[in-house]
């Protein structure tokens, strides 16, 4: 894959000038996954509603470098399938060269994603359209004020799975969103973070690439949902993946593959990654040490499980 | 010949008149329209089977199967799907088309308002069944109710041969005047019943329709195009919808001028109304969809019998052809309006309201009675429409009230 520099000198598909907060991981994500199309690939993109197509197509402006299409909240992947098929008809038809190439790549929040836009992603998936579908995770419905999606981690505070006297948080586990996709046995399903732009470009030049469906899963903090420092929005990256709270991997014609960096073959406590957020601040307080312990225990389960899965034990 | 004549308010149909020719087939309604699907030959099809539209999706799954059409055929998991991806097609820059029905267009309802505010042409089919609950699979014209505020051209079909010329009028319609069109035929009575018709030959159709040259495109790689902005501040908001209610209104004469440019090429009229019996008549019955048939029926044998009755149907539904339909019934002494539908709670069926409407705006001050009638399938009697007009003379003879306190349910107590 190309070098910093040369990435650095690669155009943005997603230019300045946007309303999105400083140290926002989706505007990150988007760019980094851009990067993976290739300078000169044409590219269509579909968003989600939610933050990210808010912020960057306040009309009378857009943040776009390429064709773009918003239509609702549920349906990025449905809308992208009806570009794409588009585009296969009139080539059919002699209206457009069949020569020509084109990618086309939908954006959704983890919202968009894990939750109402999940039967329109199967289905989408499942059909075998030539598309890239992009999760940005931010474990949490922020544009509309942090509530909990499936996508928010156990233990979490949102404003809708709030801390009180009886309840420290969201109850429940996130949902496996990838091994969800990676059982419609597309041609490449891969979990990434923001904090690790090699693996995650690396990633995406392979979505871009394949013929037929792709799907990324790219952890994106979100300062203003996570209550952290916007500066520390790569680093927290990181540390997700470091502590294993969120492992990178892919899936390749159904081979499993962990991507996991070398400095993080020995996962650090998960606690590290958590006390850097305000939304796991009350896990810290005594009466929540038995459930800090469940979640490590659940981050080691998931973990050990992904290595089976990828042939590491 | 080629028919050149210079029109109004949309170009002329390229077809050569001379070479036009017409088969009589008998089939069934959802047939007649999968016909015109395929002479159409869109550039894409996403759909999702619903009661009782299915039939048209199956046989354009034989089509797309034999390479008969170069349709890119989407078979997505929900009819939210099916529009949405029919919006992303339509964006592109392709003909795009869906067809649906009852539960399935009330799950689009988010969607059918986002394909008329990005100014989509989009063709989709309804094939009108009740709305549960109860579920129920028969024809009524509550699923259309549900999209009339919607921003979309209705055509409402009485029978199999309008339901496949509206579906070739309304390509053009829609592409004209930047507008998604639904045509309806009424579930299971045009839908499922097998009718004679006249299909005219393909390249006639193809000629028609012409091809469609987008002025946007998704697809086009200069220029980036933004589909979707987030018009949140200031008037934007309002400004379009401003257009899009000069659009609507200016797509009347534009689907009355494609009908009449279609009516040139089969030598079947299209109005936005249709009349009979209503030149001296006292007593006029406003309906649409597949029951006309029946009150046209009626309308026969009373006129035998030397009554003064009458019918008129609405066939363009939205925008509603007001000037034409107050036109049509303003000699009447009485009107009775018969929807297949409910408006709860409104003082009058929809298309009483739409009636009562017109009526006012034409100055026109006579007794309307509201009926609700066929819901879920229910019988269209002959003798519940001979009830409808035996009523009316007794209004017209004694006034009581310009409008019914509530609408009358026909063959239910």
């Amino acid at each position: 894959m190309a070098t910093i520099k040369e990435l650095s000198r690669t155009r943005d598909r997603l230019v300045g000038g946007h309303r999105l907060c400083a140290g926002c991981g989706a505007s990150i994500a988007v760019r980094q996954v851009m990067l993976g199309a290739g300078a000169d690939t044409e590219v269509v993109t579909a968003c989600a509603t939610g933050c990210l197509e808010v912020s960057t197509t306040i009309y009378p402006y857009s943040s776009w470098d390429t064709p773009f299409i918003h239509n609702a909240f549920e349906n990025a992947a449905a809308t992208i399938s009806g570009v794409e098929a588009s585009f296969k008809g009139l080539q059919r038809a002699g209206k457009i060269d069949p020569e020509r190439k084109l990618k086309f790549v939908a954006f959704g929040g983890d919202g968009g994603t894990y939750d109402i836009g999940l039967q329109s992603l199967s289905g989408a998936m499942e059909r075998g359209h030539n598309i890239v579908y992009v999760c940005y995770d931010n474990g949490a419905y922020m544009n509309t004020g942090i509530q909990r999606s499936s996508a928010t981690p156990r233990g979490s505070w949102a404003t809708t799975s709030e801390v009180g006297s009886v309840q420290p948080g969201k109850p429940q586990r996130r949902k496996d969103l990838t091994a969800i996709m990676a059982a419609h046995h597309i041609p490449y399903a891969a979990q990434a973070s923001i904090g690790y732009w090699q693996d995650l470009v690396r990633k995406a030049e392979k979505a871009f690439a394949v013929e037929g469906p792709a799907f990324l899963n790219v952890f994106a903090p979100c300062p203003r949902g996570w209550r952290c420092d916007g500066a520390q929005t790569t680093a927290i990256a990181r540390l997700a993946v470091e502590t294993a709270f969120w492992p990178v991997f892919e899936v390749e014609d159904g081979v499993w593959r962990l991507t996991t960096p070398a400095r993080a073959r020995e996962p650090r406590p998960v606690a590290e990654f958590l006390k850097t957020q305000g939304r796991f601040k009350h896990l810290f307080r005594p009466e929540n040490a038995e459930l800090l312990e469940e979640i490590q225990r659940d981050v080691d389960e998931y973990y050990a499980g992904l290595k089976r899965l990828a042939g590491e034990e | 010949m080629t028919d050149t004549t210079p029109t109004a308010v949309v170009g002329a149909a390229a077809v050569d008149l001379s070479a036009v020719e017409q088969r009589t087939i008998a089939s069934t309604g959802n047939l007649f329209v999968a016909e015109a699907f395929r002479q159409i030959d869109p550039d894409a099809v996403c759909a999702y089977p619903i009661t009782p539209q299915t039939t048209i999706v199956e046989e354009f799954a034989k089509f797309v199967a034999n390479g008969r059409v170069h349709t890119e055929y989407v078979t997505v998991e929900s009819e939210h799907s099916a529009m949405s991806a029919t919006i992303g097609a339509s964006a592109a820059g392709g003909r795009a088309f869906t067809v649906t029905s009852s539960q399935g267009l009330a799950l689009m309802w988010e969607e059918l308002h986002i394909a008329s505010g990005l100014r989509l042409p989009i063709v989709m089919i309804n094939a009108n069944r009740a709305i549960s609950a109860p579920i129920n699979i028969h024809g009524d014209h509550s699923d259309v109710m549900g999209a009339r505020d919607s921003g979309w051209i209705i055509l409402m079909a009485e029978n199999a041969q309008e339901a496949y010329d509206n579906t070739i009028i309304a390509t053009r319609v829609a592409e004209a005047a930047r507008l998604p069109v639904m045509p309806t035929l009424d579930g299971f009575i045009t839908t499922h019943s097998i009718a004679r018709g006249q299909v005219a030959d393909d390249a006639t159709v193809k000629a028609f329709v012409g091809e469609y040259v987008p002025d946007d495109s998704l697809l086009r790689s200069t220029s980036p195009v933004m589909v979707g902005a987030f018009a949140n501040l200031g008037p934007t908001y309002m400004k379009v919808k401003k257009a899009e209610r000069d659009a609507i209104d200016a797509s009347l004469p534009i689907i009355g001028e494609v009908g009449a440019q279609w009516a040139s090429v089969i030598g079947r009229d299209y109005g936005h109304v249709e009349s009979y019996g209503v030149d001296d008549a006292d007593l006029v019955v406003v309906i649409m969809g597949s029951a006309a048939g029946n009150v046209r029926a009626v309308v026969r044998r009373l006129r035998e019998q030397g009554q003064r009755v009458g019918v008129v149907k609405v066939r363009t539904y939205r925008p509603f052809p007001a000037a034409d339909l107050a036109a049509a019934v303003s000699g009447a002494r009485a009107i009775a309006v018969l929807d297949r539908a409910e408006s709860f709670g409104a003082p009058a069926g929809p298309l009483a309201l739409d009636t009562l409407a017109a009526l006012y705006g034409a100055g026109i001050q006579v007794p309307v009675r509201s009926y609700l009638y066929g819901l879920g399938g229910a019988d269209v009697r002959l003798d519940l429409v001979e009830q409808v007009y035996a009523d009316l003379a007794d209004v017209a003879d004694d006034g009581d009230g310009l409008l019914n306190p509530t609408p009358r349910y026909l063959g239910i107590r």
